[in-house]
């Protein structure tokens, strides 16, 4: 008796290489490395076919596979970032933003109001561009947590463990992230 | 400084909460102190409102149908092709 789903290796490439493809490209921005992910998940579940027992799709199986590639990639990246002991909130200090007593706004770093403050502004194909190359700055931890987020909608227990950081670091780097980017947006945009 | 005036200054904690509250969870008591120091600082306000713009921002640019048309070269589908034959015939 042949189970629901069956798989066909000599079709893979046929049926889901493109969109394999398409998924490691969109979570790592990496033309190259994306290619060699889509490789790297057709010999791993060659080696693993035994184990596909038709429960998921074909498709869904080998992004599967994939996504954990993904996340092993993210973790390095992390690992490289997160090398000196957790930080807490309370005790990372060196701060450009803030002044040390009061933990206000440094005069030269207060934010100022350059256009995107009300919902309804129009997002222009400039400001997007200047997005682009403000984020390509930040730490890709940064950039490896927000799109589990918003690509996957994992939730923050889920990025953490798989990046294996504390939840602690996680919110200050994702904070120092932020307050990074937007200082970069306010001072190419105005 | 009373517990209040400290909320009442502490930018850096109100841009974190905010962050925090962006993407994840922040406690009750978490939610007020941002309350109480949001009323107070414009600042603070814009940032939070340029915070959200941001993220959706970023959100929208995830998820762009541009990438439709992106495929692989078929050189390098011919490629993993033979690959995935080879190892089939071991």
């Amino acid at each position: 008796m042949q189970s629901q789903n069956s798989t066909e290796p000599r079709a893979w490439v046929t049926r889901h290489a493109d969109y394999l493809y398409k998924y490691a490209l969109t979570r790592i921005n990496d033309e190259e490395l994306a290619r060699d992910l889509v490789q790297e998940t057709f010999l791993a579940a060659l080696e693993r076919l035994q184990k596909f027992e038709g429960k998921s799709t074909e498709r869904t199986w080998l992004t599967a596979i994939l996504k954990n590639k993904i996340i092993d990639i993210y973790r390095k990246k992390a690992s490289a970032f997160v090398k000196e002991p957790a930080v807490t909130f309370a005790e990372y200090e060196t701060d450009d933003f803030f002044e040390l007593d009061a933990h206000n706004w440094k005069t030269d770093h207060r934010p100022a109001e350059f256009g995107i403050e009300q919902p309804d502004h129009l997002e222009s194909k400039e400001f997007e561009f200047i997005l682009q190359r403000c984020m390509r700055k930040l730490p890709s931890l940064w950039l490896s947590a927000f799109t589990m987020k918003h690509l996957d909608d994992e939730t923050t227990d889920t990025i953490c463990g798989d990046l294996r950081i504390s939840s602690s670091n996680f919110w200050v780097i994702i904070h120092r992230a932020k307050l990074s980017l937007r200082e970069c947006l306010q001072k190419n945009w105005l | 400084m009373d517990e209040l005036t400290k909320i009442a200054y502490n930018c850096k904690k109100a841009t974190y909460l905010i962050e925090k509250q962006e993407i994840g969870k922040i406690s009750l008591r978490e939610k007020l102190e941002l309350k109480i120091h949001l009323a107070g600082c414009h600042v603070c306000r814009v940032f939070q409102q340029q915070s959200t713009a941001i993220n959706r921002m970023i959100k929208n640019m995830f998820h762009q149908p541009v990438a439709e048309n992106i495929k692989l070269d078929d050189k390098f589908k011919n490629e993993l092709q033979h690959l995935i034959d080879k190892q089939l015939e071991k």
